[in-house]
């Protein structure tokens, strides 16, 4: 009878444990805190670097070297006046920034990054993860394109049609990039991929095209330098986000961060094999990683103009889809050797 | 999509000064183009027929913050020529010299917004830190960093010793080895040539026919200067080419600017090495005998030209400035034609416009139905005057928050 009830209570801890163990993983690492303050920080980080490539100083008085800047910013736009227009769709308008903060925070609950393990499948790494987490990257693009369309300003709306034009050029590279990694993995689980470059780091150096193509793709879905056409501030003002203000904004903006985070998250985990080492160590290597693919973000930033929408399309199809393939063809070569 | 129309300006953020063009676009091709004026008049003109020459001298270094010393200079020459005043050498050469060094500013600030309405934040940065060091120069010769007042009938008002000479000469070095390394950027890096190249289409029989001037002129291939066709103060002795181009859009315009800073670090090492020594002015009279004139200057932003008639006391009866810009607009709107809309601030920002120097007059327009019509400051006052006190007050309005 008593050992019935120690077993009884093992279970109920064991479950507790398990649901406190999920309840960190959703709000904490790699959760909306965790999100936040490493969103922030890296945007510090584009900040300061791309000044410094600029000879410029960066930010410099909020915190240490201006590190609390971007989250000053945050709440500085909350406390702003927020207007909606009056010829807005006022639902999709308010609603569009919140749906786009959950839709990034997300895809980070589907980095492999600790609470997993490669032998069972849980409701955060399961096979296809990958399509899912490419499917969700699409979704703010869409976000951004609603928002600019249910704006109904004329400056909003050409800011949105070019998000859309801009979407055609970049993804399919993207995923293309994405998945050849994936294929030399044999497995469409992000915790797979990355298990698998870890006990073969040498294999990472045959994807180095896909790397580079993915990186140049990630930069166009983030709409930065040179890929910052529908924001466009010398031609079409403020473009998607022409009418935003206060609390809007700022959630738009923090939206933009932490897609930099995933995004380098997602493509740490394929082309450099993801963050071995549990807890401790998984969080090290995400930071060490990500700021690495953060930095050279940067630096396409700072030494490039922005290029014409028409430009950007074509260069997609005409360099970075072929060499996309060329990748494909590489991995698949190479497999057949492999076998 | 059906074609239609956007407002660019007269508030946005590509335009630092307030004008309004109007595109009519399909998707993102711009079918047809209009300029609409008259958003900042300031009445200087007016304002010159009041005031004697010598304080019209300061006047007229304001109408532009830029190119200051190109219209003070420019009037200056021309009420030297009423006066039938031959101005002192030493004086001629000082003036000369800050007209290149205000010509270098301008052109590192020109590449500077070209950068930036590029999208190139980081050569903006660059350019404007250069620009720093023309700056301090010009602040070493005349005190100032913007309105340099160099200029007075006769000659020049500061002199310049071997120390400042030194200055000037270490200042061109440092901008000589900058501005090869913008050179090799625009003839090499892949992003900005793509967004500069092609771009604002000005053929040289369009050039000549629009009137255009200055760099724009220069690029589509026709080497007209002012400064060596009618030389004015000792360019006649300078050395120094024309600089032009033959590809007729933005990137040439770019390239002639980068050339002109070239030729102008070489000029002004001359006019220091050759500073005759002497007197820097010499005395001018206050009355100017009854006359008219015309004074042409190469401003950096094109040919710059002011008439001055006279009267026999020592007040104009009438200045007329044309400013660059003015002469520049036609051919604008040529080049804007089937460009694309990512091209308009590019396209615009490569005449250098310089709004305010060029706005002369205010036309009303009715906002509801177009219509045009001009009005004496007089009738305007009453007519605002009536309109405020029919407005019924709003009444029932509280404040939003």
């Amino acid at each position: 009878m008593v050992n019935r009830i120690l077993y009884e209570k093992a279970k109920i801890n064991g479950c507790n444990m398990a649901v406190l163990k999920t309840l960190l993983y959703l709000f904490v690492y790699p959760g909306i805190l965790f999100l936040f303050v490493y969103s922030t920080f890296c945007e510090w980080v584009d900040r300061k670097v791309y000044a410094r490539l600029q000879n410029r100083y960066g930010p410099l008085h909020t915190g240490r070297a201006g590190i609390l800047q971007p989250i000053a910013d945050f709440i500085k736009l909350l406390s702003k006046e927020d207007i909606v227009p009056e010829k807005a769709d006022k639902g999709m308008f308010s609603a569009l920034p919140v749906f786009g903060l959950t839709i990034v925070t997300l895809v980070a609950m589907y980095l492999p990054l600790w609470h997993y393990s490669v032998g069972t499948v849980s409701f955060n790494s399961f096979p296809g993860d990958l399509i899912v987490v490419a499917y969700l990257l699409t979704l703010p693009t869409l976000i951004f394109f609603l928002a600019g369309w249910h704006s109904s300003n004329l400056f909003s709306t050409l800011g949105g049609a070019r998000v859309l034009t801009m979407l055609f050029g970049y993804e399919v590279p993207l995923l293309l990039a994405v998945l050849s990694p994936a294929i030399l993995a044999d497995s469409w689980r992000l915790a797979e991929i990355a298990n698998f470059y870890q006990a073969r780091p040498l294999l990472l150096l045959v994807n180095i095209i896909g790397f580079f193509v993915a990186l140049i793709c990630l930069q166009a879905k983030l709409e930065r330098v040179p890929f910052d056409i529908p924001h466009a501030e010398t031609e079409i003002v403020g473009g998607t986000f022409t009418e935003y203000s206060g609390k809007k904004l700022a959630f738009f903006r923090l939206m933009a961060d932490i897609e930099m985070v995933v995004g380098s998250g997602l493509i740490a985990t394929v082309f450099m094999a993801g963050f071995p080492g549990g807890l401790i160590w998984g969080l090290i290597n995400f930071i060490i990683k990500t700021l690495i693919i953060i930095f050279l973000l940067s630096v396409m930033r700072a030494v490039t103009s922005r290029i014409r929408i028409d430009q950007m399309v074509n260069f997609s199809w005409r360099w970075l889809a072929p060499l996309a393939v060329l990748q494909l063809l590489i991995v698949i070569i190479l497999k057949g050797i492999l076998k | 999509m059906a074609e239609f129309q956007v407002p660019i300006g007269p508030q946005h953020p590509a335009l630092k000064e307030p004008i309004s063009l109007r595109m009519t676009l399909d998707g993102e091709v711009i079918k047809d183009a209009d300029l609409k004026l008259g958003y900042n008049h300031r009445g200087i003109e007016k304002l010159a027929e009041e005031r004697n020459y010598i304080q019209n001298l300061y006047l007229t270094e304001r109408i532009c913050g830029i190119c200051s010393n190109s219209h003070a200079m420019c009037y200056c020459q021309g009420v030297e020529k009423l006066m039938e005043l031959e101005p002192a050498r030493r004086g001629l050469f000082i003036r000369t010299l800050v007209a290149e060094l205000e010509r270098i500013h301008s052109h590192l600030l020109w590449l500077g917004i070209a950068g930036h309405e590029a999208g190139f934040d980081t050569f903006f940065m660059y350019t404007w830190r250069d620009r720093e060091v023309v700056m301090d120069l010009l602040e070493i010769i005349s005190g100032n960093r913007v309105h340099y007042s160099i200029n007075t009938f006769g000659g020049a008002r500061r002199d310049i010793d071997d120390l400042q000479k030194q200055k000037i000469l270490d200042g061109m070095e440092v901008l000589r080895n900058r501005t090869n390394y913008y050179l090799n950027i625009g003839v090499t890096e892949p992003t900005f040539i793509a967004r500069l190249s092609g771009v604002g289409k000005l053929t040289k029989e369009q050039a000549v026919s629009l009137c255009a001037v200055g760099p724009t002129l220069r690029a589509s291939g026709v080497p007209r200067d002012v400064r060596k066709d009618d030389p004015y103060a000792v360019y006649a002795e300078l050395p120094f080419e024309v600089c032009t181009a033959d590809s007729c859009d933005v990137l040439g315009r770019a390239v002639v600017r980068i050339k002109e800073l070239i030729e102008s670090y070489k000029m002004c090492e001359y006019l220091v090495k050759n500073l005759p020594v002497g007197e820097i002015k010499v005395k001018a009279p206050r009355r100017v005998k009854e006359n008219e004139v015309i004074s042409r200057y190469e401003a950096p932003r094109g040919e710059n030209m002011h008439y001055i008639k006279s009267n026999g006391t020592d007040k104009p009866e009438r200045l007329k400035v044309r400013a660059p810009t003015l002469a520049n607009y036609a051919a604008t709107i040529e080049m804007l034609k089937h460009g694309f809309v990512a091209d308009i601030p590019l396209i615009f920002a490569a005449i250098d416009p310089c709004i305010c120097c060029a706005e002369r007059s205010v036309t009303l327009i009715d906002s509801k139905t177009g219509e045009e019509k001009r009005m004496f400051f007089s009738q305007l006052r009453k007519w605002s005057i009536e309109y405020y006190t029919k407005k019924p007050k709003l009444t029932g309005v509280t404040w939003p928050f």
